[in-house]
């Protein structure tokens, strides 16, 4: 580690850990957060490493506060985020709406293990998708990363603080106990100049600036507290000025706003990895961990003759539902193997649309999928 | 250093949103008094109002947030404290100032507020208890003296209130203190001192509510809760918290309870810094 708390080389490093030194070189310099396994260690690795960088670490008596002290924190000017897993995320609902309506820069981490309820809280699960999309009430969009290996998690952790500031929206990491708990070699290089997204500052005076006033990008300019800028922002429908207007005129305008500039862009959001899609006739769609699993499942089709592909989903919201729609036009079927009883799986089979069929791989979570299972319903797709 | 404007005719105006108004609060209401003593403040301890933060919650007093012409925030119910602490630990130049009320303070934030006096997190909040919830139509708060009406207590409230100043220096708030809306000049000092003092300043101001619970209370118009302040209000300055419960025709207690000096989490926090930073 150098003088300044920079950390760069090759680490064994967990995937919470790996989470946590991805926010430091990202710049978060605010954390506030409440312990819940399996997500502890990325807060214990930000209440050790934020000290040395000039950032704060704060410890909150709940979910429900951690994730407005977040907020509070990107209103200072801060890159904040908080960490937590199923019983947390459910608390962070409620706030997570805030920051979509205020439009606020973070990045909330989920460690998912099984549920409902407290369910398995050291084991594994994926059961968090559809929460992660809907779980706040109204409409509204979201963007969420699924990584599948602690250097993932840390690459996608700087990328999660990129999106975050570029359409002022927070970014949710949707990991899981596997990918959070397991150790593998993380290479931390020097950030690229120029690699770190800059939130947009008002080029506006004060007194001429509109907090929500947007140009074609539809992200608005954003200034912070303590600027003279003397902004007002609400949790209510509002305008441009930031007031509150009680209409269904401004709540068109305001809520096409926040769906579409996350809508609109998703070519520019969207990620993912394809292997083996070109001839395949079945196409097995993971994220996570069970990407991992859904690998070695499609190399082993191969083998066998099976003309297999991967399609792993790097961000799960917005949904990578154009590249869905080309590829049901060619392939016999999807299989979607996932630790829970059925979500993904219904966004494919919404763009699949009765062109290819969609076939479910559950697990309800506790342990990870066995690749013969994958295996298993490959061969049934192209029977 | 401050940017008040001096040759206004009223001073209060260069801190108001007017293109807002009029405000929401009905005839009467003692929320509007409170902000009047909230600017007068800023003014009397000639703060530079750029660096003020106010952050409201959600209830008839979290309004306030909207009507002053401060970086302002209007956040979720009770989430007020929260806020404001990422807010001021994201800035610490910054001077926040909550402005909410009792609902939204003491019941859906209650666990918020006893957390941040104990973390002595250095913000002033000023609590308006109107002794009931006014934005849904005068329901029981954990503020409602026994036996008064509310909307949801038709015969009477059946359960203890909150002695709020007494939970919130037991939760280890640098200051505490309670006016009503009557006692403008005592409020307008209070808030001025709690804004210039570091660590969790709270002050509790009892407000008028006559389109809800002064009307199912029978206790008229605004004007005749003020009558009531000004026979019931003894000022006791220093008394022990414990013993300053509003109950049912006892007398209200105001004045500062609790003016102490003890390390803020701000002042913790950096010590901690430089000490993990030398090892």
């Amino acid at each position: 580690m150098s003088e300044d708390g920079k950390l760069t080389g090759t680490f064994f490093m967990n995937g919470d850990t790996a989470c946590a030194e991805g926010a430091i070189a990202a710049g978060c310099r605010f954390f506030a957060g409440y312990p819940i396994t399996p997500a502890t260690e990325v807060a214990e690795r930000m209440s050790e490493r934020l000290p040395h960088v000039g950032g704060v670490y704060i410890q909150m008596e709940d979910e429900i506060a951690s994730m407005a002290a977040v907020l509070g924190a990107s209103w200072a000017g801060k890159k904040a985020m908080t960490s937590t897993s199923g019983p947390g995320f459910s608390l962070m609902m409620e706030n997570l709406g805030l920051g979509v309506m205020l439009e606020t820069p973070c990045v909330l981490v989920n460690i998912q293990r099984a549920g409902p309820s407290t369910g398995l809280p050291t084991l594994s699960g994926q059961g968090d998708m559809m929460q992660a999309r809907w779980g706040s009430h109204g409409s509204y969009e979201i963007i969420a990363l699924a990584p599948s290996s602690p250097q993932e998690i840390f690459d996608l952790t700087i990328e999660a603080f990129n999106l975050s500031e570029k359409y002022r929206v927070p970014v949710l990491i949707m990991s899981d106990e596997s990918v959070g708990h397991m150790s593998e070699k993380v290479v931390v290089n020097e950030i690229p100049r120029g690699h770190l997204v800059k939130r947009r500052r008002p080029a506006k005076k004060p007194g001429e600036y509109l907090p929500y006033e947007a140009d074609s990008s539809l992200v608005p300019p954003m200034a912070v507290a303590g600027e003279g800028y003397r902004f007002h922002v609400t949790g209510l429908t509002h305008d441009e000025k930031g007031y509150p207007v009680m209409t269904a005129e401004a709540q068109d305008k305001l809520v096409r706003r926040l769906v579409d500039k996350i809508r609109l862009n998703r070519k520019d959001i969207v990620r993912y990895e394809e292997i083996g899609i070109e001839d395949a006739e079945v196409v097995v769609c993971a994220y996570g961990i069970t990407s991992r699993i859904a690998r070695m499942a499609v190399q082993q089709a191969r083998d066998s003759g099976i003309k297999a592909g991967l399609l792993r989903l790097i961000t799960v919201w917005p949904f990578a539902e154009d590249r869905i729609r080309e590829l049901a036009d060619r392939v016999k079927a999807f299989v979607v193997p996932e630790i829970n009883y059925g979500q993904i799986v219904f966004e494919v089979e919404r763009c699949a649309a009765g062109k290819a069929k969609s076939i479910l791989v559950p697990h309800m979570g506790g342990s990870v999928h066995l690749p013969q299972t994958i295996v298993k319903a490959i061969e049934e797709a192209v029977r | 250093m401050t940017t008040t404007a001096p040759n206004h005719k009223n001073t209060i105006d260069a801190f108001l949103r007017l293109d807002r108004m009029p405000h929401i609060w009905c005839q009467g209401c003692g929320i509007g008094p409170a902000v009047s003593c909230f600017i007068r403040a800023i003014q009397r301890a000639e703060l530079d109002a750029d660096k003020i933060a106010l952050i409201s919650g959600i209830g008839c007093s979290g309004r306030a947030a909207g009507y002053v012409r401060l970086d302002s925030f209007h956040t979720t119910h009770g989430r007020a404290l929260p806020f404001a602490t990422g807010l001021k630990l994201g800035n610490p130049e910054l001077n926040v100032v909550v402005f909410s009320g009792d609902g939204d303070i003491v019941a859906i934030g209650g666990n918020h507020l006893i957390h941040s006096a104990r973390r002595n997190i250095d913000m002033t909040v000023i609590c308006i208890n109107n002794l009931n919830y006014g934005m849904t139509g005068g329901q029981v708060g954990p503020t409602t003296p026994l036996d008064a009406r509310t909307s949801t207590t038709r015969y009477g409230n059946y359960e203890h209130p909150f002695n709020v100043p007494y939970i919130v220096a037991a939760s280890g708030a640098s200051y505490v203190a309670r006016w009503t809306v009557l006692h403008a000049r005592q409020l307008e000092r209070s808030i001025a001192e709690a804004m210039t003092k570091p660590g969790f300043s709270f002050i509790e101001v009892m407000a008028p509510c006559p389109t809800l619970y002064g009307r199912m209370n029978k206790q008229g118009k605004g004007m005749d809760t003020m009558h009531v302040y000004q026979e019931r209000s003894v000022v006791r300055n220093g008394a022990d918290p414990k013993d300053v419960a509003i109950e049912p025709d006892s007398p209200i207690i105001v004045g500062k309870f609790v003016d102490i000096d003890r390390p803020t989490f701000w002042d913790r926090y950096t010590k901690m810094v430089e000490k993990a930073n030398k090892g």
